[in-house]
């Protein structure tokens, strides 16, 4: 069963089982005794947590009410702006840096009452999906720790199924927090584009990126995103959530129709292939209705989205020029050579690759054959999608056609490490909510996901279907480290 | 040699004097110690978004209705991507194909219209400053809204190049969004120019000299480059389409980078923005707050009120001036009268263009109203008027502060021609002298009409009267 889910420890805060300062001290011995094989954290904010969890504690020895998330350990992908404290991206163009603001989540979330542990892992500035790109170098999986935690949200799924922190945040430009999720066997939540602030999420591709939370069970997924789904000023593209969640998980699935598109199960490890096929039946137990269709469209998902998320790298990442912040080269010879030196010492392969892509393909002479073709096909993906939601409620297909990679696959084959991609980009090319959730495991225990997708703005939903089935079923395998209760 | 014709077509940079900037709410404030008109968004800290100023769409639509241009429901904004120092996020958030307005035109006092091809909503850069050997950034200037407004090639003269700027100038003046202080920056001009024989229709390679700042300046910068092109030509070689910078030092324009090597911009919509959905209904009510405009004014006052075309052209000239004598003109008789004043008395305490734009006087239009209708009622004459307008002018006040009573009253026509009469009878000599050609001998006439009506009678019209009476 799994330990130390939110609601758990908040009623063990409010009973007086644990102060937050034992509580967070507890957490803080076990990362710094796993975080040499996990390398899940990148920074340990030590004394802040324990001054917010104090200050928790005060409020309960007062008789005060303290919310869910009040007390409660978690952590933040590197990537998520914190003021005051380290925000690098996991680039070495950013070290050094310290945000003077925060990011929309993080105020929400601290404003709550959280207490956070640290910041976490991920592929330099989440370009990739093995978090091996990091700066930092990769984190390992918490079920065996010759393979990796996935990425490029690595760092949280690694924490969490670690038992490092009780949940994270992480951000999903093309499976960045469902694909490690399913691969370290805990729960990832990407929003609806829109759903979530972006502001203070150091942008990879604007269009693409939503933040979201990576936890134990859908029932924290659930709690968290309605803790940071709210409309913000600073983000025009967000208009916040339409309906909470986490009241809505325990509704009868009978007759809702679960589409199964042909193309999400083409191509998987037969091991993959066979837990889905479970979750089916499964599905059909809890009174399902299995809708299967056919979504063509999505064979040109991964060019779209490799074309589109560079050229918008490409221009996001064109600031990093060390005049006002991060990494400046030692020695140079005028501006140009400043920012030439800079950004090619401080960058790197991955980032650079994609960099050059995605310059190339928004060039004078390229555009049309790209990224305006790519554009198109995109709109043709969001129609194809908002069609398939007119035919079942939610559709389920599996979240990465394997599992974890071993370390240092990624780094020797970047392209089939693209290809790994296929079944998480086509939700955010479509701006789409997902959520993956554990479903099985391969023949050396390490976990297998599975992914519910729903119309726009339709999480309480997908949870909800979700819900179900992790209530049936008990893929959740816990990794014995860590924190337990 | 053959004759010779520019061909020009202008981008204009006005900056729009809203408060705070267009993605934060950072002060626009021109000066200011560098930097510290700056927010974690207008220096672009990684995380960050921009927000659209409303008021800038409200200005850029109001700009667009004020040059006759459509404005687009539907806009939206992209980026334009290059690296320098001086902008923050290496991407300038401007509009590309879906601009705000588009297709208008501004008329020359000749008629011809300039046509104006499009306006569009971007951010301004900050400013490198060169101090001490180093070089320092001040991103004050970042972010603050511009906007661009660009014609077709339709000049073909320096004259109407100038005589365009200046309406567009006086035009964006009159409607409130902008200063368009060329000195300070808030308006400045991308110079296109080509030539091409004048019985020739297909147009010459043009190169395009950035960023004039003054008008003395583009005047040079445009013969120069119109003299060189035709040399290039003349002599039988190419012009190169580039971009070129006019050195203030030695009167040439330079190149700075030719064709091949101009920045490829990459430009794309800007993600982090919404589309721009403007209703037929806001346009409208933009365009209700719309001033008369400078040019129908100075219409109206030549038709009006008489007023020639220079006078009206300087009243027009700049928006409190006009705003002023509008408020007097309405409650006076000869608003002539006004204009006189404004332009001969006035504007003599008021050098610059600067003072004339602010127009801070002493004198309020209550004030001035009440002295012009002294004089329409005969209860003043000229002179007094003009003495009591500048001892307005230095201390304030109104008419009657300076006036005393006894001096009041005046004298009116049948009654000056009255003593007029008398005097011209009282001094047959100085008659004599005068109809012997010694023209001078009316002022001791005038003195006499003078002393009979305690110098309130109208010296002007007396001079007149005695004229007629002598025949």
């Amino acid at each position: 069963m799994k330990n130390s889910t939110i609601k758990k420890l908040h009623n063990m805060l409010l009973q007086g089982e644990i102060t937050c300062v034992d509580l967070t001290k507890k957490y803080i011995d076990e990362i710094k005794k796993n975080n040499e094989s996990l390398n899940a954290y990148v920074l340990l904010t030590e004394d802040e947590a324990l001054q917010q969890a104090s200050a928790v504690d005060e409020k309960i020895k007062n008789g005060e009410k303290i919310g869910l998330l009040e007390g409660i350990p978690m952590t933040l992908k590197d990537n998520i702006s914190t003021n005051g404290i380290e925000t690098t991206c996991c680039s070495k163009i950013l070290t050094g840096y310290k945000p003077i603001y925060d990011a929309y989540v993080w105020e929400k979330l601290k404003n709550a009452g959280a207490v956070m542990l640290g910041k976490t892992n991920m592929d330099e500035f989440a370009m990739g999906s093995s978090c091996e790109t990091s700066y930092f170098g990769g984190a390992a999986n918490p079920h065996n720790t010759d393979h990796v935690a996935g990425g490029s949200s690595g760092g949280v799924a690694s924490a969490v199924a670690g038992n490092i922190a009780a949940y994270g945040l992480g951000s999903d430009t093309g499976g960045s927090i469902r694909q490690p999720a399913s691969f370290c066997g805990v729960v990832g939540l990407k929003p609806t584009y829109g759903a979530v602030s972006r502001y203070g999420l150091i942008a990879y591709a604007s269009s693409f990126d939503q933040i979201g939370p990576i936890t134990k069970s859908v029932e924290d997924a659930a709690i968290v995103f309605d803790a940071i789904s709210s409309k913000d000023y600073y983000d025009s593209t967000c208009s916040g959530a339409v309906e909470t969640c986490a009241d809505k998980l325990d509704n009868d699935i009978t007759g809702v129709k679960i589409g199964v598109p042909k193309e999400y199960y083409e191509g998987l490890r037969p091991d993959v292939k066979n837990a889905l096929d479970n979750a089916i039946e499964e599905y059909k137990k809890l009174g399902a209705e299995i809708v299967e269709f056919e979504l063509p469209i999505l064979k040109y998902a991964l060019p779209v989205y490799y074309i589109l998320a560079c050229a918008e790298a490409s221009s996001n990442l064109g600031r990093y020029d060390s005049i006002r912040y991060g990494y400046r080269t030692e020695s140079y010879n005028g501006i140009h050579d400043m920012m030439c030196k800079t950004r090619s010492e401080g960058f790197g392969k991955e980032v650079q690759r994609r960099i050059l892509l995605g310059t190339y393909v928004l060039s004078s002479g390229y555009y049309d054959a790209y990224y305006k073709k790519a554009q198109n096909m995109r709109g043709a993906i969001v129609k194809a999608f908002k069609e398939a939601f007119a035919k079942c409620d939610v559709i389920l297909a599996p979240t990465v056609p394997m599992t974890a990679f071993k370390k240092g696959f990624s780094s020797q084959n970047a392209v089939e490490t693209y290809q790994t991609d296929i079944c998480t980009v086509p939700v955010n090319i479509a701006g789409l909510p997902g959520v993956s959730i554990p479903c099985g495991e391969d023949n050396e225990g390490l976990p297998i996901g599975m992914q519910i997708i729903g119309n726009s703005f339709c999480e309480a939903k997908i949870l909800n279907v979700a819900y179900k089935f992790e209530q049936a079923t008990d893929f959740f395998k816990n990794t014995e480290m860590g924190v337990e209760f | 040699m053959k004759e010779y014709e520019l061909v020009s077509g202008l981008e204009t940079h006005v900056e729009l004097s809203t408060k705070t900037k267009i993605f934060c709410s950072c002060s626009t404030e021109f000066g200011g110690e560098p930097n510290t008109h700056c927010c974690p968004i207008c220096i672009g800290l990684p995380g960050t978004m921009p927000r659209l100023n409303k008021q800038v769409v409200n200005y850029a639509i109001k700009a667009g209705l004020a040059t006759n241009c459509t404005i687009n429901n539907i806009a939206k904004m992209d980026r334009k991507n290059y690296c320098y120092p001086d902008l923050s996020k290496a991407y300038q958030v401007s509009q590309y194909d879906k601009p705000l307005c588009s297709n208008g035109y501004i008329q020359l006092d000749s008629g011809k219209k300039i046509r104006i091809l499009r306006i569009h909503i971007e951010e301004d850069a900050g400013k490198l400053v060169h101090e001490r050997g180093d070089t320092f950034v001040d991103y004050n200037r970042g972010g603050v809204p511009l906007i661009e407004i660009v014609t077709e090639p339709d000049i073909r003269s320096i004259d109407e190049a100038i005589e365009y700027v200046e309406k567009l100038q006086l035009i964006m003046k009159s409607i409130g969004v902008s200063d368009c202080k060329m000195q300070e920056g808030s308006l400045r001009c991308d110079v296109n120019v080509s030539v091409k024989p004048k019985d020739v229709d297909t147009l010459g390679t043009r190169t395009e000299i950035k960023n004039m700042n003054s008008f003395t300046f583009m005047r040079q910068a445009m013969e120069y480059e119109f003299d060189r092109q035709v040399d290039l030509i003349e002599s039988g070689e190419e012009v190169i389409q580039e971009t070129r910078r006019f050195n203030t030092g030695t009167g040439e324009t330079e190149g700075m980078r030719s064709k091949e090597d101009a920045h490829d911009y990459r430009y794309f919509r800007e993600p982090d923005l919404v589309t721009i959905h403007t209703t037929d209904e806001e346009i409208e009510e933009i365009r209700a707050t719309l001033p008369e405009l400078p040019d129908s004014k100075k219409a109206r006052y030549i038709a009006d009120f008489g007023i020639n075309e220079t006078d009206a052209k300087i009243l027009v000239k700049y928006r409190k001036v006009s705003e002023f004598f509008d408020a007097v003109a309405e409650k006076v008789n000869k608003p002539k009268t006004v204009s006189n004043f404004i332009i001969s008395t006035i504007y003599r305490t008021l050098s610059t263009d600067d003072e004339r734009e602010k127009f801070d006087i002493k004198v309020s239009s209550e004030s001035m109203t009440e002295l012009v209708k002294l004089i329409e009622d005969g209860k003043i004459n000229n002179n007094l008027a003009k003495d009591t307008l500048e001892k307005m002018l230095q201390n304030g006040g109104k008419p009657t502060d300076y006036i005393d009573e006894s001096q009041m009253g005046g004298v009116d026509e049948g009654e000056l021609r009255a003593i007029c009469e008398k005097v011209v009878l009282a001094n047959p000599k100085a008659v004599e002298d005068i109809k012997g050609g010694k023209g001078a001998a009316i002022g001791a006439l005038i003195g006499g009409v003078m002393k009979e009506t305690k110098g309130k009678a109208d010296a002007k019209a007396a001079q007149k009267i005695i004229r007629e009476i002598i025949g």
